[in-house]
Protein backbone atom coordinates (compact mmCIF):
# COMPACT_ATOMS: atom_id res chain seq x y z
CA UNK A 1 0.00 0.00 0.00
CA UNK A 2 0.97 3.50 -0.68
CA UNK A 3 0.15 6.89 0.14
CA UNK A 4 1.01 9.99 -1.29
CA UNK A 5 2.73 12.72 1.46
CA UNK A 6 5.02 14.04 -1.07
CA UNK A 7 5.44 15.21 -4.04
CA UNK A 8 8.89 13.05 -4.08
CA UNK A 9 6.99 10.04 -2.84
CA UNK A 10 6.61 9.36 -6.72
CA UNK A 11 9.29 8.53 -8.42
CA UNK A 12 10.49 10.44 -11.72
CA UNK A 13 8.74 7.00 -13.63
CA UNK A 14 6.04 6.86 -11.39
CA UNK A 15 4.75 10.22 -11.92
CA UNK A 16 5.62 9.71 -15.82
CA UNK A 17 2.73 7.05 -15.17
CA UNK A 18 0.45 9.24 -13.34
CA UNK A 19 0.71 12.00 -15.98
CA UNK A 20 0.19 9.52 -19.15
CA UNK A 21 -2.87 7.56 -17.21
CA UNK A 22 -4.38 10.45 -16.99
CA UNK A 23 -4.25 12.05 -20.22
CA UNK A 24 -5.82 8.42 -20.98
CA UNK A 25 -8.33 9.74 -18.47
CA UNK A 26 -8.66 12.78 -20.42
CA UNK A 27 -8.94 11.34 -24.02
CA UNK A 28 -11.43 9.04 -22.72
CA UNK A 29 -13.44 9.70 -19.38
CA UNK A 30 -16.14 7.16 -20.09
CA UNK A 31 -13.86 4.08 -20.07
CA UNK A 32 -13.02 4.93 -16.54
CA UNK A 33 -16.75 6.33 -15.20
CA UNK A 34 -17.46 3.22 -13.28
CA UNK A 35 -13.80 1.70 -11.95
CA UNK A 36 -14.42 2.89 -8.37
CA UNK A 37 -18.23 1.73 -8.70
CA UNK A 38 -18.35 0.10 -4.68
CA UNK A 39 -15.80 2.12 -2.96
CA UNK A 40 -15.18 5.45 -1.11
CA UNK A 41 -13.15 8.30 -0.86
CA UNK A 42 -13.02 9.66 2.80
CA UNK A 43 -11.88 13.78 2.51
CA UNK A 44 -10.84 14.64 5.98
CA UNK A 45 -10.41 18.31 5.73
CA UNK A 46 -9.64 19.82 9.12
CA UNK A 47 -9.66 22.99 7.82
CA UNK A 48 -11.70 25.12 4.54
CA UNK A 49 -11.09 24.23 1.37
CA UNK A 50 -13.23 24.69 -1.81
CA UNK A 51 -11.70 23.54 -4.42
CA UNK A 52 -9.47 21.34 -3.24
CA UNK A 53 -12.18 19.03 -1.39
CA UNK A 54 -14.50 19.43 -4.51
CA UNK A 55 -11.68 18.22 -6.93
CA UNK A 56 -11.02 15.45 -4.73
CA UNK A 57 -14.66 14.49 -4.35
CA UNK A 58 -15.28 15.38 -8.36
CA UNK A 59 -12.31 12.96 -9.37
CA UNK A 60 -14.20 9.85 -7.58
CA UNK A 61 -17.70 10.58 -8.58
CA UNK A 62 -16.19 11.07 -12.17
CA UNK A 63 -14.81 7.29 -11.04
CA UNK A 64 -17.96 5.95 -10.05
CA UNK A 65 -16.77 5.93 -6.52
CA UNK A 66 -19.39 7.96 -3.80
CA UNK A 67 -17.28 10.34 -0.59
CA UNK A 68 -18.04 10.50 2.99
CA UNK A 69 -16.21 12.88 5.41
CA UNK A 70 -16.12 16.58 6.99
CA UNK A 71 -15.19 20.16 5.91
CA UNK A 72 -13.48 21.47 8.95
CA UNK A 73 -11.90 20.66 12.25
CA UNK A 74 -14.88 21.61 14.32
CA UNK A 75 -17.56 19.46 12.53
CA UNK A 76 -15.15 16.68 13.58
CA UNK A 77 -13.99 14.39 16.44
CA UNK A 78 -11.24 16.80 16.53
CA UNK A 79 -12.98 19.22 18.04
CA UNK A 80 -13.27 16.39 20.95
CA UNK A 81 -9.45 16.11 21.25
CA UNK A 82 -9.39 13.28 19.33
CA UNK A 83 -6.03 12.33 17.97
CA UNK A 84 -4.82 11.98 13.97
CA UNK A 85 -4.15 8.54 14.97
CA UNK A 86 -7.15 7.97 16.40
CA UNK A 87 -9.37 8.82 13.46
CA UNK A 88 -7.68 7.38 10.99
CA UNK A 89 -7.95 4.28 12.05
CA UNK A 90 -11.24 4.61 13.03
CA UNK A 91 -11.91 6.09 8.76
CA UNK A 92 -9.81 2.96 7.63
CA UNK A 93 -13.40 1.00 8.27
CA UNK A 94 -15.33 3.42 6.53
CA UNK A 95 -13.33 3.76 3.27
CA UNK A 96 -10.99 2.74 1.11
CA UNK A 97 -8.92 5.80 0.28
CA UNK A 98 -8.51 9.12 2.13
CA UNK A 99 -7.53 12.65 0.94
CA UNK A 100 -6.17 14.78 4.39
CA UNK A 101 -5.98 18.49 4.39
CA UNK A 102 -4.87 19.93 8.15
CA UNK A 103 -2.95 22.81 9.11
CA UNK A 104 -0.42 21.41 11.12
CA UNK A 105 2.50 20.24 8.93
CA UNK A 106 2.97 16.64 8.61
CA UNK A 107 0.18 15.41 10.03
CA UNK A 108 -0.88 13.58 6.90
CA UNK A 109 2.89 11.41 7.85
CA UNK A 110 1.16 10.82 10.87
CA UNK A 111 -2.10 9.47 9.58
CA UNK A 112 -0.21 7.48 7.00
CA UNK A 113 1.38 5.80 9.64
CA UNK A 114 -1.38 4.34 11.48
CA UNK A 115 -3.81 3.83 8.44
CA UNK A 116 -5.08 0.84 6.80
CA UNK A 117 -5.67 2.93 3.36
CA UNK A 118 -4.06 4.50 1.13
CA UNK A 119 -3.64 8.74 2.45
CA UNK A 120 -3.36 11.22 0.07
CA UNK A 121 -2.12 14.76 1.68
CA UNK A 122 -4.13 17.47 0.22
CA UNK A 123 -2.06 19.63 1.98
CA UNK A 124 -0.74 20.48 5.12
CA UNK A 125 -0.25 23.88 6.41
CA UNK A 126 2.75 25.41 4.32
CA UNK A 127 4.31 22.61 3.90
CA UNK A 128 3.14 20.38 1.31
CA UNK A 129 0.35 19.66 -1.43
CA UNK A 130 1.41 16.99 -3.86
CA UNK A 131 -1.66 16.64 -5.78
CA UNK A 132 -1.49 20.58 -6.66
CA UNK A 133 1.76 19.90 -7.71
CA UNK A 134 0.79 16.87 -9.74
CA UNK A 135 -2.24 19.51 -11.24
CA UNK A 136 0.78 21.84 -12.38
CA UNK A 137 2.87 18.96 -13.87
CA UNK A 138 -0.12 17.89 -15.76
CA UNK A 139 -0.94 21.02 -17.38
CA UNK A 140 2.60 21.82 -18.31
CA UNK A 141 2.77 18.44 -19.60
CA UNK A 142 -0.10 18.66 -21.52
CA UNK A 143 -0.19 22.21 -22.95
CA UNK A 144 3.69 22.25 -23.35
CA UNK A 145 4.48 18.53 -24.25
CA UNK A 146 7.27 18.29 -22.28
CA UNK A 147 8.30 18.90 -18.68
CA UNK A 148 12.48 19.39 -19.26
CA UNK A 149 14.23 22.10 -21.45
CA UNK A 150 11.21 24.66 -19.77
CA UNK A 151 11.52 27.98 -18.24
CA UNK A 152 9.59 29.07 -15.73
CA UNK A 153 9.02 32.09 -13.19
CA UNK A 154 7.60 31.96 -9.79
CA UNK A 155 6.48 35.25 -8.95
CA UNK A 156 4.68 36.47 -5.70
CA UNK A 157 4.77 34.74 -1.86
CA UNK A 158 7.85 32.18 -2.45
CA UNK A 159 8.62 32.41 1.11
CA UNK A 160 5.20 30.64 2.22
CA UNK A 161 3.67 29.17 -1.11
CA UNK A 162 3.52 25.36 -0.95
CA UNK A 163 2.96 25.02 -4.34
CA UNK A 164 5.80 26.58 -5.40
CA UNK A 165 8.46 24.41 -2.69
CA UNK A 166 6.88 21.87 -4.12
CA UNK A 167 6.97 22.41 -8.09
CA UNK A 168 10.71 23.51 -7.79
CA UNK A 169 11.03 20.10 -6.03
CA UNK A 170 9.43 18.13 -8.48
CA UNK A 171 10.83 19.96 -12.19
CA UNK A 172 14.38 19.68 -10.21
CA UNK A 173 13.71 16.34 -11.26
CA UNK A 174 14.06 17.10 -15.09
CA UNK A 175 16.53 18.08 -17.31
CA UNK A 176 17.42 21.77 -18.20
CA UNK A 177 14.87 23.40 -16.38
CA UNK A 178 15.58 26.80 -15.74
CA UNK A 179 13.68 28.95 -12.72
CA UNK A 180 13.31 32.76 -11.80
CA UNK A 181 12.18 33.41 -8.36
CA UNK A 182 10.42 36.66 -8.79
CA UNK A 183 9.44 38.49 -5.33
CA UNK A 184 9.41 40.91 -2.46
CA UNK A 185 12.91 40.79 -0.06
CA UNK A 186 10.35 39.71 2.22
CA UNK A 187 8.91 36.71 0.36
CA UNK A 188 12.10 35.23 -0.86
CA UNK A 189 12.44 31.38 -1.85
CA UNK A 190 13.37 30.17 1.82
CA UNK A 191 17.21 29.26 2.19
CA UNK A 192 16.51 25.58 2.54
CA UNK A 193 15.43 25.52 -1.10
CA UNK A 194 17.83 27.16 -2.37
CA UNK A 195 20.87 25.12 -1.17
CA UNK A 196 19.02 21.21 -0.88
CA UNK A 197 17.19 21.79 -3.91
CA UNK A 198 18.86 24.28 -6.51
CA UNK A 199 22.14 24.10 -5.92
CA UNK A 200 22.19 20.81 -5.27
CA UNK A 201 20.31 19.39 -8.82
CA UNK A 202 22.51 22.49 -10.18
CA UNK A 203 19.32 24.06 -11.08
CA UNK A 204 19.89 27.36 -13.75
CA UNK A 205 18.00 29.67 -11.51
CA UNK A 206 18.03 33.66 -10.47
CA UNK A 207 16.15 35.41 -7.77
CA UNK A 208 14.27 38.72 -9.20
CA UNK A 209 12.30 41.46 -8.04
CA UNK A 210 10.22 42.59 -10.71
CA UNK A 211 8.41 40.49 -13.18
CA UNK A 212 9.23 42.41 -16.54
CA UNK A 213 13.15 41.53 -16.06
CA UNK A 214 12.07 38.26 -17.01
CA UNK A 215 8.86 38.13 -18.58
CA UNK A 216 10.41 37.90 -22.35
CA UNK A 217 12.68 34.80 -21.57
CA UNK A 218 9.95 32.23 -20.00
CA UNK A 219 8.05 29.32 -21.17
CA UNK A 220 5.63 29.42 -17.96
CA UNK A 221 4.70 32.27 -15.17
CA UNK A 222 3.40 30.51 -12.52
CA UNK A 223 1.37 33.41 -10.63
CA UNK A 224 0.82 32.87 -6.30
CA UNK A 225 -0.87 35.15 -3.92
CA UNK A 226 0.06 36.71 -1.04
CA UNK A 227 -2.33 34.61 1.05
CA UNK A 228 -3.31 36.26 4.61
CA UNK A 229 -3.36 33.15 6.85
CA UNK A 230 0.24 32.67 6.64
CA UNK A 231 1.19 35.89 8.04
CA UNK A 232 1.44 36.27 11.58
CA UNK A 233 1.10 40.17 10.85
CA UNK A 234 -1.61 41.77 9.53
CA UNK A 235 -0.06 45.02 8.63
CA UNK A 236 2.90 43.29 6.85
CA UNK A 237 0.03 41.42 4.84
CA UNK A 238 -1.61 44.60 3.43
CA UNK A 239 1.88 45.91 2.79
CA UNK A 240 2.56 43.24 0.43
CA UNK A 241 -0.17 41.92 -0.91
CA UNK A 242 -0.64 43.83 -4.19
CA UNK A 243 3.32 43.84 -4.75
CA UNK A 244 3.06 41.75 -8.18
CA UNK A 245 0.08 42.19 -10.11
CA UNK A 246 0.25 40.99 -13.73
CA UNK A 247 -1.66 42.67 -16.36
CA UNK A 248 -2.26 42.75 -20.29
CA UNK A 249 0.55 45.42 -20.10
CA UNK A 250 3.17 43.35 -18.44
CA UNK A 251 1.68 40.20 -20.95
CA UNK A 252 2.37 41.97 -23.89
CA UNK A 253 6.68 41.55 -22.50
CA UNK A 254 5.64 37.47 -22.68
CA UNK A 255 6.73 35.06 -25.44
CA UNK A 256 3.07 34.16 -27.58
CA UNK A 257 2.83 30.87 -26.08
CA UNK A 258 3.94 31.41 -22.98
CA UNK A 259 1.29 29.99 -20.15
CA UNK A 260 0.25 31.92 -17.02
CA UNK A 261 -0.53 29.12 -14.19
CA UNK A 262 -1.73 30.00 -10.84
CA UNK A 263 -2.94 27.08 -8.55
CA UNK A 264 -6.13 29.63 -7.22
CA UNK A 265 -7.44 31.11 -5.53
CA UNK A 266 -7.09 34.21 -7.17
CA UNK A 267 -7.21 37.41 -5.17
CA UNK A 268 -5.93 40.47 -7.27
CA UNK A 269 -2.68 39.10 -8.28
CA UNK A 270 -3.98 38.69 -11.79
CA UNK A 271 -6.20 41.15 -13.42
CA UNK A 272 -9.23 40.65 -14.71
CA UNK A 273 -8.62 40.85 -18.15
CA UNK A 274 -5.65 39.00 -18.39
CA UNK A 275 -8.38 36.06 -18.10
CA UNK A 276 -9.68 36.58 -21.87
CA UNK A 277 -6.12 35.34 -23.09
CA UNK A 278 -5.26 32.25 -24.32
CA UNK A 279 -2.54 31.96 -22.50
CA UNK A 280 -3.91 32.43 -19.20
CA UNK A 281 -4.42 28.70 -18.41
CA UNK A 282 -5.11 28.94 -14.80
CA UNK A 283 -9.27 28.08 -14.89
CA UNK A 284 -7.93 25.01 -17.54
CA UNK A 285 -5.82 24.15 -14.89
CA UNK A 286 -8.83 23.54 -12.33
CA UNK A 287 -9.77 21.15 -14.82
CA UNK A 288 -6.15 19.30 -15.12
CA UNK A 289 -6.67 19.01 -10.78
CA UNK A 290 -9.57 16.74 -11.30
CA UNK A 291 -8.13 14.27 -13.82
CA UNK A 292 -4.59 14.01 -12.17
CA UNK A 293 -6.79 13.22 -8.89
CA UNK A 294 -8.21 10.67 -10.47
CA UNK A 295 -5.59 9.16 -11.65
CA UNK A 296 -3.84 9.13 -8.54
CA UNK A 297 -6.76 7.59 -7.14
CA UNK A 298 -6.57 4.82 -9.28
CA UNK A 299 -2.86 4.29 -8.56
CA UNK A 300 -3.25 4.20 -5.09
CA UNK A 301 -6.20 1.78 -5.04
CA UNK A 302 -4.05 -0.47 -7.76
CA UNK A 303 -6.91 -0.08 -10.35
CA UNK A 304 -4.89 1.01 -13.30
CA UNK B 1 49.22 25.70 36.05
CA UNK B 2 45.98 25.14 37.99
CA UNK B 3 45.98 21.77 39.55
CA UNK B 4 42.38 20.19 40.13
CA UNK B 5 42.84 16.28 41.21
CA UNK B 6 42.08 13.47 39.02
CA UNK B 7 38.39 11.52 39.51
CA UNK B 8 37.78 8.02 40.16
CA UNK B 9 34.49 7.89 38.10
CA UNK B 10 33.03 9.92 35.93
CA UNK B 11 33.28 12.13 32.54
CA UNK B 12 36.14 14.36 31.46
CA UNK B 13 35.38 16.21 28.47
CA UNK B 14 38.42 17.73 27.14
CA UNK B 15 39.02 20.04 24.02
CA UNK B 16 36.04 22.19 24.74
CA UNK B 17 35.86 25.75 22.22
CA UNK B 18 37.04 28.29 24.31
CA UNK B 19 33.81 29.63 25.85
CA UNK B 20 31.52 26.71 25.09
CA UNK B 21 31.97 25.44 28.64
CA UNK B 22 29.32 27.13 30.18
CA UNK B 23 26.63 26.06 27.24
CA UNK B 24 27.64 22.18 28.27
CA UNK B 25 27.52 22.80 32.24
CA UNK B 26 23.75 24.28 31.06
CA UNK B 27 23.09 21.51 28.43
CA UNK B 28 23.84 18.85 31.33
CA UNK B 29 21.85 20.94 33.85
CA UNK B 30 24.55 20.21 36.13
CA UNK B 31 23.47 23.22 38.53
CA UNK B 32 20.69 20.49 39.12
CA UNK B 33 23.05 17.80 39.49
CA UNK B 34 24.64 16.16 43.21
CA UNK B 35 27.85 15.77 40.82
CA UNK B 36 31.31 17.44 41.85
CA UNK B 37 32.13 19.49 39.04
CA UNK B 38 35.52 21.27 37.84
CA UNK B 39 34.94 23.72 35.00
CA UNK B 40 38.63 24.49 33.75
CA UNK B 41 38.27 27.89 31.06
CA UNK B 42 41.10 28.81 28.91
CA UNK B 43 43.55 26.03 29.68
CA UNK B 44 47.12 25.85 27.73
CA UNK B 45 46.18 23.31 25.21
CA UNK B 46 49.14 22.64 22.64
CA UNK B 47 46.49 21.56 19.95
CA UNK B 48 44.17 24.11 20.31
CA UNK B 49 45.94 26.87 21.33
CA UNK B 50 43.38 27.25 24.59
CA UNK B 51 40.75 25.17 25.50
CA UNK B 52 37.87 24.43 28.08
CA UNK B 53 37.71 20.89 30.15
CA UNK B 54 34.88 19.78 32.25
CA UNK B 55 35.73 16.91 34.67
CA UNK B 56 32.34 15.64 36.33
CA UNK B 57 32.82 13.18 38.77
CA UNK B 58 29.75 10.61 39.86
CA UNK B 59 27.43 9.14 37.38
CA UNK B 60 25.68 10.65 34.18
CA UNK B 61 23.47 9.39 31.90
CA UNK B 62 23.61 11.26 28.95
CA UNK B 63 24.45 10.46 25.38
CA UNK B 64 27.65 11.60 24.47
CA UNK B 65 27.06 12.19 20.77
CA UNK B 66 24.88 15.19 21.18
CA UNK B 67 27.84 16.91 23.39
CA UNK B 68 29.33 17.32 19.69
CA UNK B 69 26.28 19.68 18.54
CA UNK B 70 27.39 21.72 21.53
CA UNK B 71 30.85 22.15 20.79
CA UNK B 72 32.91 20.42 17.83
CA UNK B 73 35.97 18.54 18.13
CA UNK B 74 35.51 17.92 22.18
CA UNK B 75 36.69 14.44 23.46
CA UNK B 76 34.92 12.71 25.83
CA UNK B 77 37.03 10.61 28.39
CA UNK B 78 35.20 8.10 30.71
CA UNK B 79 37.12 7.42 33.56
CA UNK B 80 36.53 4.06 36.05
CA UNK B 81 38.28 3.53 38.82
CA UNK B 82 40.71 6.52 38.29
CA UNK B 83 41.74 5.27 34.73
CA UNK B 84 40.27 6.28 31.11
CA UNK B 85 38.32 3.27 30.30
CA UNK B 86 36.96 4.90 26.80
CA UNK B 87 37.96 7.77 24.47
CA UNK B 88 35.31 9.08 22.30
CA UNK B 89 34.92 11.65 19.94
CA UNK B 90 30.89 12.44 19.73
CA UNK B 91 29.57 11.59 16.14
CA UNK B 92 26.38 13.34 14.99
CA UNK B 93 23.43 10.72 14.84
CA UNK B 94 22.15 9.99 11.80
CA UNK B 95 18.44 10.48 13.67
CA UNK B 96 17.34 11.94 16.97
CA UNK B 97 14.82 11.03 18.59
CA UNK B 98 13.12 12.63 22.14
CA UNK B 99 16.01 13.98 23.02
CA UNK B 100 14.63 17.42 21.17
CA UNK B 101 11.14 19.58 20.68
CA UNK B 102 10.31 20.64 17.35
CA UNK B 103 9.67 24.51 17.75
CA UNK B 104 7.82 25.27 14.64
CA UNK B 105 4.31 26.02 16.10
CA UNK B 106 2.94 25.26 12.97
CA UNK B 107 4.34 21.52 13.00
CA UNK B 108 1.82 18.29 14.03
CA UNK B 109 4.35 17.49 16.42
CA UNK B 110 2.72 20.19 18.64
CA UNK B 111 -0.82 19.02 18.96
CA UNK B 112 -0.83 15.19 18.52
CA UNK B 113 -0.37 13.27 21.54
CA UNK B 114 1.89 10.30 22.12
CA UNK B 115 4.02 11.54 18.56
CA UNK B 116 7.93 11.08 19.31
CA UNK B 117 10.00 13.83 17.72
CA UNK B 118 12.30 12.56 15.34
CA UNK B 119 15.23 14.97 13.80
CA UNK B 120 17.16 13.70 10.90
CA UNK B 121 20.36 14.81 10.09
CA UNK B 122 20.69 16.58 6.78
CA UNK B 123 23.46 18.99 6.93
CA UNK B 124 26.53 16.97 8.75
CA UNK B 125 28.92 19.92 8.06
CA UNK B 126 26.96 22.50 10.07
CA UNK B 127 24.85 20.16 12.22
CA UNK B 128 21.66 20.79 10.78
CA UNK B 129 18.64 18.75 11.65
CA UNK B 130 15.42 18.20 9.87
CA UNK B 131 12.26 17.61 11.86
CA UNK B 132 10.73 14.25 10.08
CA UNK B 133 7.24 15.51 10.03
CA UNK B 134 7.40 19.40 8.92
CA UNK B 135 11.27 18.92 7.75
CA UNK B 136 11.64 22.25 9.72
CA UNK B 137 15.22 22.49 9.90
CA UNK B 138 16.99 23.34 12.93
CA UNK B 139 20.69 24.14 13.96
CA UNK B 140 21.26 21.42 16.92
CA UNK B 141 23.46 23.91 18.97
CA UNK B 142 20.79 26.09 19.17
CA UNK B 143 17.99 23.44 20.03
CA UNK B 144 19.82 21.88 22.53
CA UNK B 145 20.61 25.63 23.82
CA UNK B 146 17.04 26.22 24.22
CA UNK B 147 15.62 22.75 24.93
Amino acid sequence: MKHIISPLDLTAEELDDLLALAQKIIDNPEQYSKICDGMKLATLFYEPSTRTRLSFEAAMMNLGGKVLGFSSADSSSAAKGESIADTIRVISSYADICAMRHPKEGAPLVASQYSLIPVINAGDGGHNHPTQTFTDLLTIKSLKGRLDNIVIGYCGDLKFGRTVHSLVNALARYNNVTMYFISPEELKVPNYIREEVLKANNIEYKEVRTIEEVMDKLDILYMTRVQRERFFNEEDYIRLKDTYILDSKKMKLAKPDMLVLHPLPRVNEIAAEVDNDPRAVYFKQAKYGVYVRMALILKLLELA
Amino acid sequence: MLNISGINEGLVIDHIHVGDSMKLYSYLKLEDSDCCVAIIKNAKSNKMGRKDIVKIEGPLDIDINLLGAISHKLTVNVIKNGVIVDKVTPKLPDTVTNIIKCKNPRCVTSVEPNLSHIFRLTDKENAIYRCMYCEQQFKLTDIVENN
